[in-house]
């Protein structure tokens, strides 16, 4: 500071002097996001954009050099990597679905005033949420094991097959499909839940003196009404389902056959099992442009119907 | 919330016992996961499968605990990640508290487009960074160290834009006299801003706990030694094994699920508002 040659006073005068010219309401926003961004920049500004760069790139005795469109041409010529898609997107769409409409169904049912100790039942449907998904992974293991869990045992015990959980290609999606809907039905849920309480009840009194019943009602004002929540819940989903990793890794590790491998497995495999750095990158980025697209896409649907 | 007709209670007899069953099912199945954990936890190996599986607990929790620690380090391991998920809440919350603050009551240049960036990094999947960050550590020589798994999610952007969310109610008035007081800047966002936002810190610490808590590829790709492992690392390493012993890895799953389920149990509220991160207010 310039000033400070100026100042002939005590010396701790002039310390508390300059720690005020220091830090001002106009220095100390800097110094309040100074940590953040730092970190920002360096763990995920510039992971994003080398990730970028690398995707071009391909390892040569232990230095990156580019190979422009190559790891994008192989990519799209990969049938494991088409494989890990189609999986994916068949685990999305039909997993993504079933537990939305599930979900709504739970919570309009805790939100109707027939229903009583609705406080019980939100946290007992809330309690999956807070396990670890490996954890969830590992309870399921156990249970869908296809010799002695006790699924199959109840299947059995009322006169069905015995179905070969994580063994067969089919059941094994099924398998992964039951865990993430156990584990996160309960968590949109409560999203829903919050939304329904937001609805005005004067909308379903004028329903019901115009007549109007309940299953009316629900579709004409309930679904309505709630399009915005609902919307959000599916995008989450959607954008978490596409990312799957924690439950095909221990549950199937992508087996049998493939049937159960993620993008993001195959990412994991190629990146960290193979090291091939620039074809686990233009995997990445693959994936972004397809998150982009589809949440564009559900929230371009979502406002135009409005 | 209004009572429609005049004999509700009979009217709706069947409609009710439908619905409450419909909810006994939901429980169960909700519920009946946890239980059979303990149930895994608490016997040997082969008894879990045992046909017809006995349904209560079992007196075997000790071995179990023993074995456990034999194989994995049970104790080391739950320690790791205490340690990391501890230090990354304690940092991530003064980091994204003092960015949110930043954000919500000051004016400074750059500081609409940081906020932007930040919020469109939202949008991109994490696994995005992953190869370049092993790169970095790599560089630094810091694989299968705390810092590895504690530092890249540290700056974190939903973290601080909750904190700017609920630090703009805080009235810029306030600041002000506080200043004409002379308080310094320091001063007023430890004693004055943070401990009016204990509510919305309290949401966003479990939020980052449980994020850390149950963290899975990045500590998986970073660290590579049994005794740095964390408890989802750790446990995944037993499903490997050609031998699994159940009664282990239950036992390691309910260590892992148990003591949070607690906390839940206790702080309901916050915990939903945690999880959520903030969509909903408990």
């Amino acid at each position: 500071m310039s000033n400070m040659e100026n100042v002939n006073s005590e010396h701790a005068e002039e310390k508390t002097k300059t720690k005020k010219k220091w830090i001002t309401p106009k220095t100390f926003p800097y110094i309040l996001v100074f940590p953040a961004v730092f970190l920002f920049a360096v763990f995920t500004v510039y992971p994003v954009i080398s990730s970028f760069i690398l995707s071009f790139q391909a390892s040569e005795g232990g230095e990156m050099s580019f190979i422009g469109f190559q790891n994008y041409i192989r990519l799209f010529n990969d049938g494991l990597f088409y494989q890990s898609l189609i999986n994916t997107f068949t685990l999305l769409i039909i997993q993504v679905p079933v537990m939305i409409t599930l979900a709504i169904l739970l919570a309009v049912t805790l939100n109707s005033a027939l229903v009583r100790f609705n406080g019980f039942f939100r946290i007992a449907f809330f309690l999956p949420s807070v396990t670890a998904l490996v954890t969830a992974s590992i309870i399921f293991i156990i249970l869908l094991d296809s010799n002695y869990g006790i699924v199959n045992y109840v299947l059995s015990s009322i006169g069905l097959e015995k179905v070969s959980w994580l063994n067969d290609p089919f059941w094994a999606k099924v398998s992964i499909m039951l865990v993430v809907t156990w584990r996160w039905t309960g968590y949109n849920m409560v999203i829903l839940l919050a939304g329904l309480q937001n609805v005005s009840q004067e909308l379903y009194e004028s329903a019901s003196i115009d007549g109007a019943g309940k299953l009316r009602q629900f579709f004409h004002i309930t679904l309505p009404q709630l399009k915005p929540v609902i919307l959000f819940t599916v995008v989450l989903s959607t954008i978490g389902t596409l990312q799957l990793f924690d439950e095909p890794y221990i549950l199937t590790n992508g087996g049998p056959n493939n049937s159960t491998l993620t993008v993001i497995m195959y990412l994991y495999d190629q990146g960290f099992r193979y090291f091939d750095f620039g074809y686990a990158s233009a995997i990445a980025y693959v994936l972004v442009i397809i998150i982009a697209v589809l949440s564009w896409i559900q929230l371009r649907l979502g406002s135009d119907r409005d | 919330m209004s009572t429609s007709t005049a004999n509700p209670q009979r009217k709706h007899l069947p409609k009710k016992i439908a619905l409450y069953s419909l909810l006994a099912v939901g429980v169960i199945i909700s519920i009946f996961p946890f239980y059979w954990m303990i149930i895994g936890a608490t016997n040997p190996s082969g008894e879990i499968f045992s046909i017809p599986p006995s349904l209560i607990p079992g007196t075997y929790l000790i071995e179990n605990f023993i074995n456990l620690n034999e194989s994995i380090g049970i104790l080391r391991v739950v320690f790791n990640s205490l340690f990391i998920a501890l230090s990354f809440t304690v940092l991530s919350l003064l980091i994204c508290s003092a960015a949110g603050y930043a954000f919500a009551k000051f004016t400074f240049k750059g500081r609409d487009a940081i906020f932007f960036i930040l919020l469109l990094s939202m949008m991109i999947p994490y696994h995005v960074t992953l190869i370049p960050l092993f790169r970095i550590f790599v560089e630094l020589n810091w694989l299968n160290t705390y810092q590895a798994v504690i530092l890249p999610q540290l700056a974190y952007p939903f973290a601080i834009f909750l904190m700017r969310q609920n630090m703009q109610a805080i009235p810029s008035t306030l600041l002000e006299a506080a200043r004409v007081d002379g308080a310094g800047e320091f001063r007023i966002f430890f004693k004055i801003v943070l401990p009016t936002m204990r509510p919305a810190l309290a949401a966003v610490a479990i939020f980052l706990f449980m994020f850390q808590w149950n963290n899975f590829i990045w500590p998986l790709v970073v660290l590579n030694s049994g005794e740095m492992y964390t408890l989802p690392v750790a446990l995944s390493s037993l499903i490997g094994l050609s031998d699994i012993d159940y009664g282990q890895i239950t036992l390691g799953a309910a260590i892992s699920v148990v003591p949070i389920m607690v906390f839940f149990l206790i702080l309901q509220k916050q915990f939903i508002a945690g999880i959520l991160g903030g969509s909903v207010k408990g």
